[in-house]
């Protein structure tokens, strides 16, 4: 299992673009927002969040049809399916190996654009926490996704479709943590309730995951 | 006994495509599969391997003991030959890749990305995979596609080393290997066209009489 | 005899060839005197006027929205448990279904919100989750249409299925507590059952069983029209085979 954490890890950082794409993605979804929204900094300061929490979402979104798809083309997934590793096993490496290439990198990079759009401090610390809690489940929920839709061809437009109504209470949730933290209101709830998401989701989405790849793959 | 098949249906998308497939491969021993393009030779080793569920029918094989290799390649174009290999071994819990890397001649490969192989450089190392995986039976899908003669009897000797430690081998191919005491099946007599129109198919959607 | 019986694909289609008249007779003739009782012989609501009337569609067609996902929830379950095939085309029949009722629930909705609450649209939780709801049923007929092999297909949608009303319940609480801090959205979410008065519950509820009927018949239809088209493509499959 480490060793294809390792390996994701390392062909993602190898794959020419792989790694900093949705990072870039990220950027430039929140740039373009005050362009759309006007330049009234109260208005922009007052949906920071959201667009904060939505341009998380889709650069997300972005690189999920690769979690398997590069796997399947060269036949390394069909190898894996008949190694000693689980296929739940498989995917739950899988979904950790999407966050740490993407999820994390945007957790990262949240603070440095909130600055951008003029984030109330209070709402900094708030802002990562939901970020950090709730990215987990948009990978988890994005591996299964992804092994759903891992034998249709140009299957990424397809997989959008499916993933995003998935992920409404993720982006509820985590939104209305970073837009409380920003108001100063108590966002703890909001908090634990996208924690226990994010859990449900990491606990059950590698077996949905392994179910889809197995019909896939027969 | 090593694999035992006892009347064996395999279906590709839903469909029929082979019935009544029975043999054995004891441990030595190799068989080798032969019949025209498209009667269903990929099919039944991936029914073998355990990737396609059979429709009916047994495999009664060593637990987890069977190493698959199909046409794909299953390399990492960014990755070196040794990363390629190392990472298997990993997944398959095997402690080194030197016996495998002298198998298939790839000590001068091992630092080259495995995307500046050549399509039969490819092919050797991913038949090196098979040697990592420490597993007893191999099923083995056109392995011998885009080597040389030198190292197609390259191949056939890692092959006949590994029957000669008790492995077992179900390999489809169309050229002689020169295996001794290969056995050989022809699964043309198992294929569709020459199985009897049963009027009970198993696609219930065909039963006789007006839907 | 077993219940199972009826899913083997004969059995059905000789079952529900001879329900289908009668099925259909009742939707029309329920749907139909429903709609005209409430439309002409009811009197207009002292608060709301004559814009109450689009209960008698709205509120039939937001319940069948959604019950038709549940039914998808059961015969997908079947179809992974029992691998009964006309189960998993009764889902996939369902579908199509369900997702118009929800648009025109959405849409009679709209219209029903303009004259009361001043605007088309409003983020209330029920109103949302409904649009969340349609968002599925897109995500579930789209998955249906793009794999190939119709066994993968049927058991790729049944999990995405089981999966989706996991997180579309989820997602009805979610927003819940998403709404509650912005504004009071009790109000437009008039529950018929306790607020609305006889005169208008017995024409609702005659067009409910009504619109149930008229459910049944359609994905009845539908599911024969997809029992032959499976039966199609496996005799031009065995042609080609032959």
């Amino acid at each position: 299992m480490k060793g294809l954490l390792l390996r994701d890890l390392r062909l993602a950082i190898r794959a020419g673009g792989g790694f900093g794409l949705g990072l870039a993605f990220f950027l430039i979804v929140t740039v373009l927002m005050p362009f759309g929204i006007g330049p009234e900094t109260g208005i922009i300061t007052a949906v920071a969040p959201g667009i904060l929490w939505v341009g998380a979402l889709l650069a997300c979104l972005l690189s999920l049809d690769r979690i398997f798809a590069l796997d399947w083309e060269d036949g390394s997934l069909e190898l894996l399916a008949t190694s000693p590793l689980p296929l739940e096993a498989l995917a739950g490496v899988k979904a950790l190996a999407h966050w740490l290439t993407t999820g994390l990198p945007l957790v990262a990079a949240a603070p440095v654009l909130a600055v951008l759009l003029n984030l109330p401090v209070p709402g900094f610390g708030w802002l990562i926490a939901s970020l950090a809690v709730g990215t987990p489940a948009l990978s988890a929920i994005g591996t299964f996704g992804a092994a759903l839709t891992v034998g249709v061809k140009r299957g990424g437009l397809l997989l959008s479709l499916l993933v995003l109504p998935l992920y409404v209470p993720t982006l509820l949730f985590g939104a209305e943590v970073a837009r409380r933290g920003a108001q100063g209101l108590d966002a703890l709830t909001p908090l634990a309730l996208l924690a226990g998401i994010s859990l449900l989701a990491l606990a059950a989405m590698p077996f949905a995951a392994a179910a889809a790849l197995r019909v896939n793959l027969r | 006994m090593s694999l035992d098949v006892q009347s064996l249906a395999c279906a590709r998308g839903g469909v029929r495509i082979l019935a009544g497939v029975s043999f054995a491969v004891a441990r030595g021993e190799a068989l080798i599969l032969r019949g025209p393009n498209g009667s269903g030779k990929t099919t039944l080793l991936r029914t073998l391997a355990g990737l396609t569920p059979p429709l009916s029918g047994k495999v009664a094989a060593p637990p987890e003991g069977v190493a698959y290799a199909g046409h794909a390649d299953g390399l990492k174009a960014q990755l070196s030959v040794a990363e390629n290999l190392a990472f298997w071994a990993g997944v398959f819990g095997a402690t080194g890749i030197s016996a495998a890397v002298d198998a298939f001649d790839l000590a001068e490969l091992l630092d080259r990305p495995a995307g500046n192989l050549s399509a039969g450089q490819k092919r050797r190392l991913s038949l090196a995979r098979l040697l990592v995986t420490g597993r007893p039976v191999w099923c083995l899908d056109e392995p011998t596609v885009s080597l040389d003669v030198d190292n197609v009897a390259r191949f056939a000797r890692a092959v006949g080393t590994h029957l000669a430690a008790g492995g077992a081998a179900v390999i489809a191919t169309h050229i002689d290997l020169g295996l001794p005491g290969a056995k050989s099946l022809d699964i043309t007599p198992f294929t569709r066209a020459h199985q009897p129109r049963r009027p009970h198919h198993d696609d219930p959607f065909l039963s006789e009489g007006a839907l | 005899m077993s219940i199972w019986e009826y899913a083997n694909p004969r059995k059905f289609m000789a079952t529900s060839g001879a329900l289908l008249p009668w099925v259909s007779a009742l939707a029309a003739i329920l749907v139909v005197g429903g709609l005209v009782w409430g439309f002409f012989f009811t009197p207009d609501d002292f608060r709301m006027g004559s814009s109450v009337k689009v209960i008698y569609i709205h509120v039939p067609t937001a319940i069948m929205g959604s019950s038709a996902w549940f039914m998808m929830l059961v015969t997908s379950l079947i179809w992974l448990i029992r691998r009964h095939h006309v189960s998993a085309l009764a889902a996939k029949a369902a579908a199509p279904v369900g997702m118009v009722f929800t648009l025109i629930g959405l849409i009679t909705g709209a219209i029903w919100g303009q004259p009361m609450w001043g605007t088309w649209w409003e983020w209330d939780p029920r109103l949302t989750a409904f649009l969340v709801l349609f968002l599925f049923y897109l995500g579930y007929m789209a998955l249906w249409e793009a794999i190939e092999n119709p066994d993968a297909a049927a058991d790729l949608t049944s999990v995405l299925c089981l999966v989706g009303t996991v997180f579309a319940v989820i997602s009805r609480y979610a927003l819940v507590f998403w709404n509650q801090g912005l504004h009071q959205g009790a109000s437009l979410s008039l529950d018929p059952e306790q607020n609305v008065a006889d005169v208008f519950a017995y024409p609702l509820w005659t067009c409910i069983i009504g619109f149930l009927f008229l459910f049944l018949a359609l994905v009845l239809y539908r599911t024969r029209t997809e029992i032959r088209a499976r039966r199609l493509r496996a005799l031009i499959q065995r042609e080609r085979m032959a």
